[in-house]
């Protein structure tokens, strides 16, 4: 369920460290907390991000919420044809990227969870 | 709103169905309700398509009676119960002195001295105290608390009617919209009546607690080739939406007028003087400051309760209720817009969060059923 090669934050998002860089997206839990995704909003490539920060919005047939950063970093790249079809962060939450970083402090991606973390997690 | 903790949640007698069924649990009004169970998009749609089962034993019940049952209802009551026949419906507002929603209720004539209302959950004591409170006095009637003696059970969708006839000896072509009667469902004794917030055909069965669970499972079997499904709280609000029902404590409150709800069609206007009577005839004959209009917005974005309403720089309304309707597949919603632009082609804007979206005034409901 939750793949061993991806980290995760508190805030439920996953991060797939490549390099320099971080795919981020959202996890299957929180796809699940959300239901029905209709709406994803996300920045600029360019946008500067520290961790923690606000980088974008999504919304579900009932709520909104925040997407936060994981690492503090710049945005190198946005999925936009997620952005056109939202449902897939429902259907293939953990291929669903949303934004690429481009890591600006190395040594952050250590505080990530794993997967055996993140799961005690969500019990 | 403080929730409860929830351990304080009070549950239905399905409670145990819906976790069963792998329900997502959330407080509602203070009660632990299922909000989906496959999703809301998933059962919005067989609702449309086929039917849904919903559980709304959260809903109170208080009965009025006594030889001046009528006359106490006609005085706390905005519709004309006068015109109700025994067996027969009306939608109707609890109202203040003001003309505002103390709540907003259906009326069953059970007999000619004999009223149940049906209220919403979380205004179940508010809604009891105050009725009491305003009968007192007025002769031989008393209000009675009847809540705890009812499931409530709602099955919607254009399959309702042959998936629940199979379970019963009354034929329920006889049932017409906002009319009820007594039988058996599944061997249990029901009040069916032909009503519901969904914008389909369908019916509610009040079955006792004890007996809930097998009604509850009749009916999922029997519709099981038809295609119903279990729907939670969640599709019923963007199901009620599409077709425009109001929701109390979003849509409409105590500050909110019938006539300012859009609701004039609940009022008797040729009845006696009732609670706020004085205050809706002024609003008719002079105008409402303020009218509920729906909308459907023009850019991308959802309009949620609660979010400000402008016309160019000045703040000018809220929006009451606004979703992404699974149906439709339109952003839509209610709002209060100032009288004089609570028309259709009106454009406004939307504050959401922090960025102003365009939205425009449409007529209701936003969805009806093909007849």
């Amino acid at each position: 369920m939750y793949p061993s090669d991806l980290k995760y934050t508190k805030d439920h998002e996953w991060v797939r460290v490549e390099g320099q860089q971080a795919q981020v997206g959202i996890t299957d839990y929180a796809q699940k907390q959300l239901g029905d995704v209709v709406y994803l909003e996300l920045p600029d490539v360019g946008r500067r991000l520290n961790k923690g920060d606000v980088f974008g919005t999504i919304e579900s047939v009932k709520a909104v919420s925040e997407l936060y950063s994981p690492v503090t970093g710049e945005v190198a790249e946005v999925n936009a044809r997620l952005t056109e079809k939202p449902e897939g962060v429902n259907s293939d939450p953990h291929g669903s990227w949303m934004i690429v970083l481009q890591i600006a402090n190395a040594g952050e991606t250590s505080d990530l969870l794993d997967a055996a973390q993140y799961i005690e997690l969500t019990k | 709103m403080p929730q409860p903790a929830p351990g304080a949640l009070k549950k239905t007698p399905l409670n145990a169905r819906h976790r069963s069924l792998g329900a997502r649990m959330v407080a509602f009004g203070g009660w632990d309700m299922p909000v989906e169970y496959t999703g809301i998009a998933d059962e919005h749609l067989a609702v449309r398509a086929r039917a849904g089962l919903f559980d709304v034993s959260h809903m109170g019940e208080i009965e009025i009676a006594g030889a001046d049952a009528l006359a106490a209802v006609q005085h706390i009551t905005s519709n004309d119960a006068s015109r109700l026949a025994v067996h027969q419906i009306q939608y109707s507002a609890l109202t203040t002195a003001a003309g505002t929603f103390v709540d907003d209720v259906l009326t069953y004539k059970l007999a000619d001295e004999h009223f149940m209302l049906v209220v919403n959950a979380s205004n179940i004591m508010k809604d009891y105290n105050w009725i009491t409170d305003q009968i007192a006095g007025r002769g031989d009637v008393v209000a009675v608390n009847t809540s705890s003696r009812h499931a409530l059970l709602a099955l919607q969708g254009p399959g309702a009617r042959d998936v629940l006839q199979t379970l019963t000896g009354v034929d329920l072509a006889d049932i017409k919209y906002y009319w009820f009667t007594t039988g058996e469902v599944a061997s249990v004794r029901c009040t069916i009546s032909r009503t519901g917030y969904t914008g389909e055909d369908g019916f509610e069965v009040f079955a006792p607690p004890a007996s809930a669970e097998r009604v509850w499972d009749a009916i999922l079997q029997a519709g099981r080739d038809a295609g119903v499904v279990p729907a939670g709280l969640g599709a019923r609000d963007t199901l009620r939406l599409e077709a425009a029902m109001r929701l109390y404590g979003n849509d409409m409150d105590e500050t909110t007028t019938v006539l300012e709800a859009d609701l004039g069609w609940i009022v008797g206007w040729k009845k006696p003087a009732f609670l706020g009577s004085d205050v809706l005839h002024r609003q008719k004959a002079e105008g409402a400051p303020r009218k509920l209009v729906g909308f459907e917005m023009l850019d991308r974005a959802i309009a949620r309760h609660g979010y400000d309403v402008y016309l160019g720089d000045a703040k000018s309304g809220v929006v009451t209720s606004g979703t992404q309707t699974p149906f439709l597949k339109k952003a839509i919603g209610m709002a209060y817009l100032p009288a004089e632009r609570a028309v259709p082609n009106t454009e406004f804007e939307v504050d959401v969060r922090g960025r102003r979206m365009r939205a425009v005034v449409v007529p209701m409901p936003f969805y009806k059923r093909p007849k």
